[in-house]
C-alpha cells in the first residue's frame, strides 16, 4: 500500500516553488474553487471610512480574557489612550480608537455567531481625533520579555481571524522559523492581499522585528500563487533582507490555515493541543506583522485594520476601519444591492451571518460580505449520509467526517473524540462536497460545545463535591469540638459542684452554664474557621461589587442603544 | 440559522446515482444487441417495482417519500440486480428479488445509508439459494428471442437453449475429470476471451466504470485492487495447474467480474470508506470470488464474496483508520 | 457457503468466550462502583433524591436500594449514563417536571436580609457568606442551585434566578437535520 500512496503523491512530494526555489511539502485535502471572487476587490486601493457616530469597544478581547475597565463613564479619552487593562497570560490591553467621551460601559451585542452581548465601552467621538503622545519601544530588539510586555500593552492580537494575543505567541519563543501568513486562502477576502501590495516594506520590517524578538533564524512569507502582485511587492521589499524568503504556495483552500501553512512550508504537522512553537515554528498574519512594526517603531497601539467589503455591492473594496466601528455604519460604505438579505463576517467557508449589525468590528474581523440569495443560495435539504466517502479525501486533517457526523448526531461524544473530533479545524471542506447536503461542520461544532459544557459541569461538580465534603467534615469537627467542650465544662462543673456542695446552691449555676454554652457554640469558630470566613467575606465583598457594577452598567446601555 | 459553509459544490445524491445509471447504459445497449430486448422488459419491470416497493415502505415507515425516490438509489439497486441475474429469469423471480433487495435488505435496515449489506447482492444470494436452476440459465447469443420471452413469462419449454456461465461450465467439467484445455473454445459458451457475448458486455462495464472513476464517483483503488488480486491469483493457479484452473483472462473478462469490480464492490454504503481499508476490502472480495468460483457450490461467487466482505467491513474500517493530522507516524 | 458460515460461527463463539472470560477476569479494575456512580451525579447536593446528598444516593444505588431515576438535577442524560454504567434499563425521571427547570443560582435580596445565618446553615456547599446580623450574599460560581436555602429564610429574601446565557456558556444548537432524521429520533 505504501508504494501506491507514493505513486499518487510523488508528484506533490517533489513540489518546488518556482518563485523562491524552496521545496514545498504536500498538504492533505482541500478544495480548489472555480471562482475565488477576489477580483471584485483585489485591484481597488484601500480607502479610509468616515467616522461613525459612536464606537463600541469591547473589553472581551478573546474567549479567555476580558480586560478590566479603567476609565469611568463620562471621562474624556484621546485616540490611543488605554481604557482596558490587561492581565495574565492571554490579556490584551484595550485602547480608545479616537478622541471623545465614554458614554457607557455595559453589555453590547458582540460580533459572534450567537449575537450575545459582552462588556464594552460606548464612546462618542468628538470629531477632533486627538491622539496621545506616542511611546515607541525603546528597549533592545532581542529582549523577548520586554517586547512581549510592550506588545501586550499595545493591544496586539492576531489579525488573521482568531485574534489570538500576539504577545502570548512571542512568549513561547525561541523558535527557528518565523512564518508570515499571507496566504489568504478563503474566497472573497482580499484585505491581506491589498495590505501586502501597499505596505510590503512595513510588513517585512515587522517580520524582522518579530524574528529578532523571538530569535528566529529564518523568515518565510507564504503567499498563495493567485496573488502575483502581492508576491512581487513582498519580494521587492524583502530584497535587502537576507533572512526573508517569499514563498509562493499552490492555491488551495485551506492552505492558509495555520497548521496547513506550517505543513506546506516545513513539513511539520502540529497536532491538536500543541503550540507550533514546540516544533520551532511561529506564525503571524501579515497584518499583525505590520501592526507590530507600527507599535514598536511609532508607538501606535493596534487601533485599526483593513476590512474587505464585498459581495452584492456597488462599491466594494478594502477599507481602513478602527476597532469598535459598528458594522451597521460600515455597510453603507459598500452600497449594498437591494437583494442583499444578510451580511457574512469572514469568508463563505468559515464565516457566519452577523446576527446583530450593531456589533462592532473586532481585531479579527477581516471581511464583510453582502450576501444575496443568488450568491449564496439557501442550502438544499439535508439527506441521509450515503457513506460515499467524498468528505474524507478533502479533509485537511485526514479525519473521517462521516464517522464524526454519525457519532455527533447520535450524541456519542466520547466516540467522536476517539475519532479525533478536536483535530477538526472546521474548514468546511467536507460539508462543501457532501452530496447529501449534510451540514457536517454544524454537527462538529455542536458536539464540541456539548463536550466543553460537560467539562465545565464536571469541574463544577467536583468543586461542589469538595466543598460539600469539606462542610461535612467541618460540621463533624465542630460537633466533636462542641462535645469535647461540653465534656470539659461538665467535668469542671462537676468539680465545682463538688467544691460548692456544702454551699448548697449548685443546681442553678449548673443549668446557667449549660444554657450559655448551647447558645455560644455556633458562633464560636476556631482560628482556622475564622480565617476561612475572612477569606469568604472578602470574596463576598468582591462579588457584591461586581454585581453592582454589572447592574449599573446594564441600565444606561439600554437607553443608549435606542 | 444558516451556517458556514455558505457555498456548496454542485453535487447531490441524485447526480451520483444518475451517473451510475448512465455508466450502465453501454452494457445495457450491448446486451440488447447480443441477446435481444428481453433485458429491457426486465429493467422496466424491476424499476417500476423498486420505486413502488420503496415508496410503499417509506410511506409505511412515515418517512419523506419524494426526496427518497428522486435520489434514484432504488433504480440503481434495481438495475444492478437485473444485470446480475440472467436476462431470461421469469418475471416473478425478478419481482421477488426486488422485494428482497428494497424491502428487506434496504428499508428494513433503515433505508439508504443504513444497510450493512449490498441490497442487490442480498437479493441475488437469496434467489440463487432458492432457485439455482433458474439462475444458471443464461441465454446464449444464439438463443432465439422468442424462447427468451417465453422464459421471461415463465413458460420455457426446452432448457438446452440457455446454459451456465463459462466459469460454471468449466468447474463442472473439471469436477467430472475433464481438462480445461479440452473445453476452451470448444463449447458455444466461449467467446474469444471469456463468455460468448458476455465478454463484450464486460468490456462495456469496464468502460462505464472508468467513466465513473474519471467523474470521481468511485475510487479507482477498489476496482483496481479487485482486478489485480483476481488477475494475480488466477494467473498463479493457472500456471501451476493449467488443466484445473481457468486462465486469468477468462476470470477477468467474465461478465460478473467486471460488474462486481466497478458497480458492486463500489457500493459505498455497505463497503469500506478508509483508503487502506478499501484495498483490503477489494482484495478480500477478489480472493473470495476466486475461491468460491473454483471450490464453492454455486455458479458464481460474487454475491457471497461481497456479502462476506460486507460483514467484515466495520472491522476492516476499524483496523485501517488513517493517520490523523499531527498524529505520530506508526 | 456452509463452511463459511460454520467458520464465522466458530470464530464468533471463540471470541465470545474470550470476551466473557476477559470481562470476568478484569472486572475488578477501575474505581469502585460507588465512586463511578458518584462521578455521574451532578453533586448539587439538593437531596431531591431522598438522600442527604449525592454520595449517600450513590451508595444506595450501588447497594441496589435505590432506583437510578431519582436525581432531577442530573436530568435525563444522567439517568442514561447511570443506566449505561450499571447495565440497567433506562427509565424516565421520577419527577419529570423538576428536570425541565433552567439552571439557576440563588440570589439574596441584600436590602431585606436580616443576617439570621439560617441560609448559611442550609447551604450544602458553603456558597453563602456573611456573618451573624450582617447582610449575606451568594457566591454565584459556587452555588449549585439546589434551592435548600430558599425555604429556611424567615423573610423570604432568597429567590432562584436562571443563569443567563453568555458568550462563555453559549452552545451550538443541535442541527435539526432532515425531516427523516427527526422521525427517527422520536421512534
Ligand atoms: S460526503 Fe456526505 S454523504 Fe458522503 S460520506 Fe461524507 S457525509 Fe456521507
Ligand atoms: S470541517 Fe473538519 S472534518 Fe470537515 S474537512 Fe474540515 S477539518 Fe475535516
Ligand atoms: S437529587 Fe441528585 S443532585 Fe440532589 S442530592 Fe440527590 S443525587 Fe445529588
Ligand atoms: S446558595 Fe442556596 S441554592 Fe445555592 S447552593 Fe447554597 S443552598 Fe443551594
Amino acid at each position: 500500500m505504501r508504494w501506491f500512496s507514493w505513486l499518487t503523491s510523488s508528484a506533490a512530494n517533489t513540489l518546488v516553488d518556482p518563485v523562491s526555489g524552496r521545496k514545498l511539502y504536500p498538504i492533505d485535502g482541500g478544495i480548489a474553487f472555480a471562482d475565488y471572487h477576489k477580483q471584485e476587490t483585489a485591484d481597488i486601493p484601500i480607502r479610509n471610512v468616515a467616522m461613525p457616530s459612536h464606537y463600541i469597544v469591547p473589553l472581551r478581547v478573546n474567549p479567555r480574557f476580558t480586560a478590566r475597565p479603567i476609565v469611568d463613564i463620562g471621562a474624556r479619552v484621546r485616540k490611543g489612550e488605554k481604557i482596558g487593562e490587561s492581565e495574565g497570560k492571554f490579556g490584551v490591553a484595550v485602547h480608545a480608537p479616537t478622541s471623545g467621551v465614554i458614554r457607557d460601559l455595559g453589555q453590547y451585542p458582540m460580533t459572534h455567531v450567537s449575537g450575545l452581548p459582552a462588556l464594552a465601552y460606548f464612546i462618542e467621538p468628538d470629531g477632533k481625533d486627538e491622539a496621545i503622545e506616542p511611546t515607541p519601544y525603546r528597549g533592545a530588539c532581542d529582549d523577548t520579555d520586554r517586547i512581549r510586555d510592550f506588545l501586550q500593552q499595545m493591544g496586539l492580537a492576531g489579525l488573521g481571524g482568531a485574534a489570538f494575543p500576539s504577545h502570548a505567541k512571542v512568549a513561547s519563543s525561541p523558535v527557528k522559523t518565523l512564518i508570515i501568513n499571507g496566504a489568504e486562502c478563503e474566497p472573497w477576502i482580499t484585505c491581506d492581499d491589498r495590505l501586502m501590495r501597499e505596505h510590503a516594506s512595513e510588513i517585512v520590517a515587522g517580520a524582522c522585528d518579530l524574528a529578532a524578538a523571538i530569535h528566529a533564524q529564518e523568515i518565510l512569507i507564504g503567499i498563495e500563487d493567485n496573488k502575483p502582485q502581492a508576491i512581487a511587492a513582498m519580494q521587492a521589499a524583502a530584497a535587502n533582507h537576507g533572512t526573508v524568503t517569499v514563498v509562493a504556495i499552490p492555491t488551495i483552500y485551506p492552505a492558509g490555515g495555520e497548521k496547513q501553512l506550517i505543513e506546506r512550508l516545513t513539513g511539520i504537522e502540529v497536532p491538536y493541543g500543541h503550540l507550533s512553537a514546540e516544533f520551532g515554528v511561529l506564525v503571524f498574519n501579515v497584518g499583525t506583522a505590520r501592526a507590530v512594526h507600527r507599535a514598536l517603531t511609532y508607538g501606535e497601539p493596534l487601533l485599526e485594520r483593513v476590512v474587505t467589503l464585498t459581495g452584492a455591492a456597488d462599491n466594494p473594496g478594502n477599507r481602513w476601519v478602527r476597532i469598535g466601528h459598528p458594522i451597521a455604519e460600515l455597510i453603507p460604505e459598500m452600497a449594498p444591492k437591494p437583494e442583499v438579505d444578510r451580511y457574512l463576517l469572514g469568508g463563505p467557508m468559515t464565516g457566519f451571518a452577523i446576527p446583530d449589525l450593531d456589533a462592532p468590528i473586532l481585531k479579527g474581523s477581516n471581511c464583510i460580505i453582502a450576501a444575496s440569495p443568488a450568491l449564496f443560495p439557501p442550502p438544499p435539504p439535508e439527506q441521509p449520509c450515503i457513506r460515499c466517502g467524498a468528505c474524507a479525501p478533502v479533509c485537511p486533517a485526514r479525519l473521517e467526517p462521516m464517522e464524526l457526523y454519525w457519532f455527533a448526531r447520535a450524541q456519542q461524544f466520547g466516540k467522536a473524540q476517539e475519532f479525533h473530533l478536536f483535530d477538526c479545524i472546521e474548514c468546511g471542506c467536507c460539508a462543501y462536497v457532501c452530496p447529501a447536503h449534510i451540514p457536517l461542520v454544524d454537527y462538529y461544532r455542536y458536539a464540541k460545545s456539548e463536550i466543553w459544557e460537560r467539562e465545565r459541569e464536571k469541574s463544577k461538580a467536583q468543586q461542589s463535591k469538595a466543598r460539600f465534603e469539606f462542610r461535612n467534615y467541618r460540621l463533624e469537627r465542630e460537633k466533636a469540638e462542641k462535645a469535647a467542650r461540653a465534656a470539659a465544662k461538665a467535668a469542671e462543673t462537676k468539680r465545682r459542684l463538688e467544691a460548692q456542695a456544702q454551699e448548697s446552691h449548685a443546681e442553678a449555676t449548673a443549668s446557667g452554664t449549660n444554657d450559655r454554652d448551647g447558645a455560644a457554640s455556633p458562633s464560636a469558630p476556631d482560628a482556622n474557621d475564622a480565617a476561612a470566613r475572612k477569606k469568604a467575606l472578602v470574596e463576598a465583598a468582591l462579588a457584591r461589587a461586581r454585581a453592582k457594577r454589572a447592574a449599573e452598567a446594564t441600565e444606561p446601555s439600554g437607553e443608549n442603544r435606542e | 440559522m444558516i451556517t458556514a459553509p455558505y457555498w456548496r459544490a454542485p453535487v447531490s445524491v441524485t447526480r451520483v446515482m444518475g451517473w451510475v445509471l448512465l455508466a450502465l447504459i453501454p452494457a445495457i445497449v450491448l446486451h440488447v444487441i447480443f441477446f435481444g430486448p428481453v433485458l429491457l422488459a426486465q429493467l422496466l419491470l424491476a424499476s417500476v417495482a423498486a420505486v413502488a416497493v420503496e415508496a410503499l415502505l417509506l410511506w409505511v415507515r412515515r418517512r419523506p417519500v419524494v426526496s427518497a425516490i428522486t435520489d434514484l438509489s432504488a433504480l440503481v439497486t434495481a438495475w444492478l440486480l437485473v444485470l446480475a441475474l440472467p436476462a431470461t429469469v421469469p418475471w416473478w423471480l425478478t419481482l421477488l428479488g426486488i422485494v428482497i433487495a428494497i424491502g428487506v435488505a434496504k428499508q428494513l435496515y433503515g433505508g439508504i445509508g443504513q444497510n450493512p449489506f449490498n441490497p442487490a447482492m442480498v437479493a441475488f444470494a437469496a434467489l440463487i439459494v432458492s432457485f439455482p436452476a433458474e439462475l444458471s440459465r443464461w441465454p446464449l447469443p444464439t438463443t432465439p428471442v422468442a424462447w427468451q420471452w417465453a422464459s421471461f413469462l415463465g413458460t420455457p419449454n426446452v432448457d438446452a437453449l440457455a446454459s451456465a456461465t463459462v466459469l460454471d461450465t468449466l468447474r463442472t467439467a473439471v469436477h467430472s475429470g475433464q481438462a480445461v484445455s479440452e473445453l476452451l473454445g470448444r463449447s458455444p459458451v466461449f467467446g474469444t476471451l471469456s463468455g460468448a457475448g458476455y465478454e463484450w458486455i464486460a468490456v462495456a462495464f469496464l468502460a462505464g466504470g472508468l467513466l465513473l472513476w474519471l467523474r470521481g464517483i468511485i475510487p479507482g483503488r477498489l476496482p483496481f485492487a479487485f482486478l489485480l488480486t483476481l488477475g494475480v491469483l488466477s494467473t498463479l493457479a493457472w500456471l501451476v495447474a493449467p488443466e484445473r484452473f481457468a486462465p486469468p483472462w477468462v476470470h477477468l473478462f467474465a461478465y460478473s467480474t467486471m460488474l462486481a469490480a466497478f458497480f458492486i464492490i463500489t457500493d459505498p454504503v455497505s463497503g469500506v470508506v478508509t483508503p487502506r481499508g478499501q484495498w483490503v476490502f477489494a482484495a478480500g472480495a477478489a480472493l473470495l470470488v476466486f475461491l468460491i468460483r473454483h471450490f464453492g457450490q454455486f455458479p458464481d461467487g460474487v454475491a457471497f464474496a461481497v456479502l462476506l466482505m460486507n460483514l467484515a467491513a466495520p472491522w476492516i474500517e476499524m483496523k485501517t483508520q488513517p493517520r490523523v493530522f499531527g498524529e505520530d507516524h506508526p | 457457503m456452509l463452511t463459511a458460515l460454520l467458520v464465522m460461527g466458530g470464530i464468533a463463539l471463540v471470541l465470545g468466550v474470550i470476551l466473557g472470560w476477559a470481562s470476568v477476569r478484569f472486572r475488578a479494575e477501575g474505581d469502585p462502583i460507588v465512586d463511578q456512580i458518584d462521578a455521574i451525579l451532578p453533586q448539587t447536593q439538593c437531596g431531591q433524591c431522598g438522600y442527604p446528598g449525592c454520595r449517600p444516593y450513590a451508595e444506595a444505588i450501588a447497594k441496589g436500594e435505590a432506583d437510578i431515576n431519582r436525581c432531577p438535577p442530573g436530568g435525563d442524560e444522567g439517568v442514561r449514563r447511570l443506566a449505561e454504567l450499571l447495565g440497567r434499563e433506562y427509565k424516565p425521571l421520577e419527577q419529570e417536571e423538576a428536570a425541565a427547570k433552567p439552571k439557576s443560582v440563588a440570589v439574596i435580596d441584600e436590602t431585606r436580609c436580616i443576617g439570621c445565618t439560617l441560609c448559611i446553615q442550609a447551604c450544602p456547599v458553603d456558597a453563602i457568606v456573611g456573618a451573624a446580623k450582617q447582610m449575606h450574599t451568594v457566591i454565584d460560581a459556587q452555588c449549585t442551585g439546589c434551592e435548600l436555602c430558599v425555604a429556611p429564610c424567615p423573610v423570604d429574601c432568597i429567590t432562584m434566578e436562571p443563569i443567563p446565557e453568555s458568550l462563555e456558556t453559549w452552545k451550538w444548537p443541535k442541527p435539526t437535520g432532515s425531516s427523516e432524521r427527526k422521525t427517527t429520533e422520536t421512534v
